[in-house]
């Protein structure tokens, strides 16, 4: 798979990194190399093999449905920049 | 598809006659004191970011770990709805950035969901009923909330509303009409309430619908979709539906094309409109969270929540046409809230099952809606309103005198015998007592009398007009009629 200069910007903007212009060019090389690395899994053959999501032969941990957790805004709002009134801000969003 | 077009459904145009193609997805709130993955609490209308838990705020290093209440109610929805359940499911990582996802990614499920196919009957206007697919039902997180209003160049975020869970219901796209689309919501509520999983309430968003429009001349193949966002209400929904179809109608019959994007409903203005922030937001590489591991359910323990299953509101339905002999209609009214359906089985006890439906679908509710109430509001008890179908059955008082009886019951929550007793409206079932009222009207209007011998036969209404007002209203009426024409005609 070869990535052209279009779909690194594309991926930037869904990463939110900004990348000047004359960046595009070196990082698709470089992206190229890489899944061109990543593609040798391609050569093992998987057929009827469950596709794996996880190392740990166990079932996934749950819990009881009790509330042991929150009333800490304090905390929670702690490394927030400009919190008012119990709030996170942020530049304005709207539609 | 095609053998869902109904022409009662066409949409008339200026090139010809066109149909809709409508398929819904309904993000509805589990109901469960904590969140999907943390332990912070779940209430509506807390202080903000008091119910926020570090795993919730996405602080560095926390991890989630599934509450097994929310796994339940997802499995008890899916059952509900007739769906298949899957005994293996996988939690994905749903990718985007915006203000109220701390960890500029949902957890969600893909490709593997919880809930596979399943089906939903409607209940149409009109006493049809049809049958509409479900594609499938998967858990996953809700973000926080965003105030936009509360300064002029900030947003606000409290994120008491992340990580709570909830269910994304994905209809077919099987509707064909805004009453179809109305129809499937209150339907889909109903089943939910009946299984306590959502509360169903749109007003505080613990139900909310997007809507995707098409439309398509009648035989042909899907036409490019709409998906309109943020409507929180069933009666939007269908304004919604209403407006874009036509929208897209306009640009179909101008020549031009429709373009697939998301579409925002302004409910102030009564139109959608393009959501441009929405663009590039279609490509949220999903992958498997290699926080939590694929969840596994027993077949055994799936068994036993079925076995557990309450008696939904088809099933109910059915019985209360077979057991109490009520019309499609009636059954129909009386089971959609799961409150009203135990109302009418309690009130119905022993009682005429039938004229106990009427009370309770005519006066009952009527008083009700005007009264802004609910039926656990109700002033009047189930028993109540047996109480006073029994006084009626038994000849008691008439229809017309347990009417007042009624409103007076409504009024004061005191018991129909009671009053009845108190007023002395006890129906007078004497002929004597009739004939002596009779007589007396018919000695008064002696004009009258010549008139009807006449032939105008109009005048009966007049003369038990008169007796009853002369007997306050408690001449039993079958009776009367009878005594008066016998005598009007000697």
């Amino acid at each position: 798979m070869s990535l052209d200069s279009k779909t690194v910007a594309h991926i930037a903007t869904l990463a939110r990194i900004r990348v000047p212009e004359s960046d595009l060019p070196g990082l698709a090389q470089e992206l190229t190399g890489i899944m061109a690395w990543i593609e040798q899994l391609n050569e093992v053959d998987t057929k009827g093999v469950q596709p794996m999501s996880g190392v740990l032969a166990r079932d996934l941990p749950r819990r009881a449905d009790v509330v042991n957790d929150g009333g800490n805004p304090d905390k929670v709002l702690a490394n927030a920049p400009e919190p008012a009134h119990g709030f996170f801000t942020v530049p304005k969003v709207i539609e | 598809m095609n053998d869902m077009t109904n022409n009662k459904n066409l949409i008339e145009g200026r090139t010809g006659m066109w149909e809709m193609v409508l398929g819904l997805e309904v993000h509805a709130q589990v109901i469960s004191k904590s969140k999907l993955f943390s332990g912070a609490a779940t209430a509506f209308g807390a202080e903000p970011n008091t119910q926020v838990s570090l795993v919730d705020a996405a602080f560095p290093g926390m991890l989630p770990v599934i509450n097994e209440v929310c796994i339940e109610q997802a499995v008890k929805t899916g059952l509900g709805l007739n769906a298949q359940i899957n005994l293996r499911s996988v939690f994905d990582r749903k990718n985007y950035f915006y203000a109220d996802l701390p960890a500029g990614y949902q957890i969600s499920q893909y490709l593997d969901p919880i809930v596979g196919k399943g089906t939903i009957i409607l209940d149409l206007p009109g006493g049809e009923h049809r049958e509409v697919g479900i594609t499938r039902l998967h858990l996953e997180q809700d973000a926080g909330k965003s105030l936009h209003d509360q300064h002029p160049s900030k947003t606000y975020v409290d994120l008491n509303r992340a990580g709570v869970a909830l269910m994304e219901i994905v209809s077919e796209p099987d509707m064909r009409s805004s009453d179809e689309a109305a129809a499937y919501l209150k339907k889909l509520r109903s089943i939910l309430r009946y299984l306590g999983t959502c509360d169903g309430n749109m007003d505080e968003g613990s139900m909310r619908c997007d809507v995707n429009v098409s439309v398509r001349k009648p035989g042909d193949g899907l036409g490019t979709r709409c998906e309109i966002k943020n409507v929180n209400s069933i009666r939007y929904v269908a304004q919604a539906i209403e407006y874009e179809a036509r929208r897209q109608i306009e640009i179909l019959e101008e020549g031009g094309s429709i373009k697939q994007e998301t579409r925002l409903w302004d409910p102030g203005k009564g139109v959608t409109r393009s959501m441009r922030s929405k663009e590039h937001a279609h490509d949220y590489r999903y992958f498997p969270d290699p926080d939590l591991l694929p969840l596994n359910l027993d077949p055994k323990w799936v068994d036993g929540l079925k076995a557990g299953l309450p008696e939904l509101p088809d099933a109910k339905r059915q019985r209360f046409i077979k057991e109490f002999g009520l019309s499609d209609y009636d059954a129909g009214v009386l089971v959609a809230e799961k409150e009203s359906a135990a109302f009418y089985e309690a009130a119905a006890k022993g009682r005429d099952p039938k004229l106990t439906a009427n009370w309770i679908t005519s006066e009952l509710f009527g008083k009700l809606n005007a009264a802004g109430l609910d039926i656990t509001e109700s002033p009047v008890s189930a028993a109540a309103v047996g109480e006073l179908v029994g006084l009626i059955s038994d000849n008691t008082i008439s229809g017309r005198i347990a009417k007042d009886v009624f409103a007076e019951m409504f009024e004061t929550g005191k018991g129909a015998a009671e009053i009845v007793e108190a007023k002395g409206l006890k129906q007078v079932l004497d002929t004597g007592a009739i004939d002596a009222e009779i007589d007396k009207v018919m000695a008064a209007n002696v004009d009258k009398v010549a008139e009807y011998k006449a032939g105008k036969d109009k005048l009966l209404g007049f003369f038990v007009g008169q007796v009853m007002k002369a007997m306050g209203g408690k001449a039993n009426p079958a009776m009367l009629n009878e005594r008066l024409r016998a005598k009007l005609s000697a």
